[in-house]
């Protein structure tokens, strides 16, 4: 019997060695400690009451989701929004930058482009939003290089405006758009447009039925990469959106300082990242129809 | 004939140095029998004259352990895990009345600090402390407007122009404060509990609050000075402190007639003080004319000391900056913020994030 036991445990061990489960051990303990664990206990405040300094306390109570979907819903709405174009804009510069990249002939000048896609990732992103302050100011580097040059008389107001927050995100954002796509690119064997001309395909037909389905994986992944941080954004809109550009994140943040409403901004959380989840679920589905295509 | 030839020129020696102000003011005695004994004192950084300390502990001849703080919470934390031997805290007013509820304070004893007398009257029973069982001011400043003087060269004295103004404006992230003043304009108290009184207070501002283009958390100073906004609703040391800064007049502070936000840091003494005796005494060593003025001219806040302000003490350029000291028919308007508890606490919370929601609309 114990013989049988440890033999069985053998085998098992054998199949976990081989099936390389034993290697994923670490991660799986680590998400489970500091993914899973502190999801649940988000998932339990959002619905406990608030006590006294923001802190969550029984009852259970559905009133946060209420307020929600109620009061904040109009700022759930502008984030997905300013999101979804973060993503559309970052799509239609980052796609053609991608491409310029990977069809450059010398390995040189993709490497040099590329290091300058990464390069502003070396300096704080704090610092690189403060920047956008002073470049979008009323008395900023943009308006005063547009009031010398005579195009307006009177300053743009730019600065905490949504377009402010489009640009600070679309900014920050941009290269999590390009280095997907410029992989995907990059793989991509030109042989098969020859082909498509060959077989009587102008340009516009040949990208849309060729290039485009083929580098698709590279699209929806920078979509993803995109989209999810910039629903949640909390700097950009905190720097540069003032009241007109405010973002559920910032919303969120204010439930965890001073005296919030900590259940409240569980609530606030859970549902922003039911969103995340759903457009990730989009991702996932569209890229299984990709593959089976 | 000789030595009175000498005296005399000692005498002639030492009179400019004592002018008509050292004269009318007794320097500040220390009770007897404090020898040797220890004092420890917890303060927020850079909030201490260089000889304050000093002075006391020679005044006294004991030895001060001085510590220092960067919020009231960092200080409170430290107090509710029990008090590591501090004497002396310096807590803001709704701290003040926070601690006092939690027991973590202990009364003063005022029959140890007759230079109470000093303080101006208007700073004395303020809401979070009304009876000043637990605390006595130390400094004070106010929450007011931050304009720029070229958009308004008349100055600006009232709410109505804040609110009226064409152009962009900041408001401060301070929830009690704004809804304190608008609580000023309809008639409420600025600390009220109840829920339809918050409300209405909330959709005052909503409607006030067409020209906001930020509420800002701590850097309103700031935006006034890129220009984007001319006017910033801010604490007055931090306009003051961009005014300094440029050395121009490009900026002012002013506090609207109708009345702002007053804060007030406090002397108090924490639960288990090794030595709340000479706690009291230093508490009556801050509060003399001359040594609260030394401070006033060190940091440049506003001193709570009538008898410092009237005494000549303080420097002129401090005493007549309005941004500093407020003139008295404007103490009288001002508000203090007390801890709401937590019912009203949340109805302001929640009132809050439906004005930021609906401000940018």
């Amino acid at each position: 019997m114990d013989r049988q036991f440890s033999l069985d445990m053998k085998t098992r061990w054998g199949h976990m060695k081989k099936s390389g489960a034993l290697l994923a051990l670490p991660t799986i303990a680590w998400l489970f400690i500091f993914f899973v664990l502190p999801l649940l206990i988000v998932l339990v405040v959002s619905f406990l009451s608030r006590g006294r300094g923001g802190v969550a306390l029984l009852p259970f109570t559905l009133q946060h989701y209420e307020r929600t979907f109620d009061v904040f819903f109009i700022i759930l709405r502008r984030s997905i929004s300013l999101a979804g174009l973060t993503t559309v804009i970052c799509l239609l510069v980052g796609y053609p930058l991608a491409f310029f990249i990977s069809t450059r002939r010398r390995r040189l000048v993709q490497q040099i482009t590329l290091f300058l896609v990464i390069l502003p990732f070396w300096t704080n992103f704090l610092i690189r939003t403060y920047a956008w302050r002073i470049l979008l100011g009323e008395q900023g580097t943009i308006n005063g290089l547009l009031l010398s040059v005579g195009v307006i008389d009177e300053p743009l107001t730019m600065l905490n405006t949504q377009f402010a927050v489009l640009v600070g995100l679309v900014y920050g954002f941009l290269p999590f758009m390009v280095l997907p796509i410029y992989a995907s690119v990059e793989r991509f064997n030109f042989r098969y447009v020859d082909a498509a001309y060959d077989l009587g395909a102008n340009d516009a037909r040949a990208f849309l039925r060729v290039i485009l389905p083929l580098t698709m994986p590279g699209v929806l992944a920078g979509c993803a990469l995109v989209f999810i941080p910039s629903v949640g954004a909390f700097v950009t809109p905190d720097l540069l959106g003032g009241t007109r550009g405010l973002m559920i994140g910032n919303l969120i943040n204010k439930q965890f300082g001073g005296s919030g409403n900590m259940p409240l901004g569980s609530a606030l959380s859970i549902v922003m990242m039911a969103v995340v989840m759903l457009s990730l679920l989009v991702y996932v589905f569209a890229n299984r129809r990709e593959r089976g295509a | 004939m000789k030595k009175l030839g000498l005296l005399l020129i000692v005498v002639l020696l030492l009179a400019p140095a004592v002018t008509a102000q050292d004269m009318a003011h007794e320097p500040w005695t220390c009770p007897e029998g404090y020898d040797g004994q220890t004092l420890s004192i917890f303060n927020w950084s850079t909030y201490i004259a260089e000889d304050t300390v000093p002075n006391f502990e020679e005044a006294c001849g004991v030895t001060v352990n001085y510590d220092i703080y960067e919020s009231n919470e960092a200080m409170l934390a430290r107090i509710r895990q029990g008090n590591p031997g501090y004497d002396i805290i310096v807590p803001s007013g709704g701290t003040v009345q926070r601690m006092a509820e939690e027991m973590l304070l202990i009364p003063l004893d005022m029959e140890m600090i007759p230079n109470v007398a000093n303080v101006i009257p208007d700073l004395l029973g303020a809401a979070y402390d009304p009876e000043n069982e637990y605390s006595l001011p130390y400094q004070w400043g106010t929450v007011g407007v931050g304009y720029r003087t070229e958009v308004f060269p008349d100055g600006i004295n009232s709410w109505d122009q804040v609110w009226e103004h064409d152009g962009p404006v900041a408001w401060l992230d301070d929830r009690q404060t704004m809804l304190g003043i608008a609580h000023l304009f309809l008639g409420n108290d600025p600390n009220t509990t109840d829920a339809d009184e918050i409300s209405a207070a909330r959709d005052y501002l909503i409607d006030k609050g067409g020209n906001v283009v930020t509420v800002a958390a701590d850097d309103g100073q700031v935006l006034l000075e890129r220009g984007d906004v001319d006017i910033a609703i801010e604490y007055n040391g931090d306009i003051l402190q961009i005014s300094w800064d440029c050395e121009c007049d490009d900026y002012a502070y002013a506090i609207p007639d109708e009345g702002s936000n007053v804060w007030i840091d406090n002397l108090s003494i924490p639960v288990d003080a090794p030595n709340p005796e000479l706690a009291n005494v230093f508490i009556d060593y801050i509060l003399d004319a001359k040594v609260g003025a030394d401070l006033t001219n060190y940091i440049w806040y506003a001193s709570p000391n009538q008898a410092s302000i009237e005494s000549g003490y303080i420097d002129e350029e401090i005493l007549n900056d309005p941004a500093i000291f407020p003139p008295a028919e404007q103490v009288a308007k001002l508000f203090a913020i007390i801890d709401v508890g937590a019912e009203a606490e949340e109805l302001i919370n929640n009132a809050w994030d439906e004005l930021l929601i609906f401000l940018g609309q």
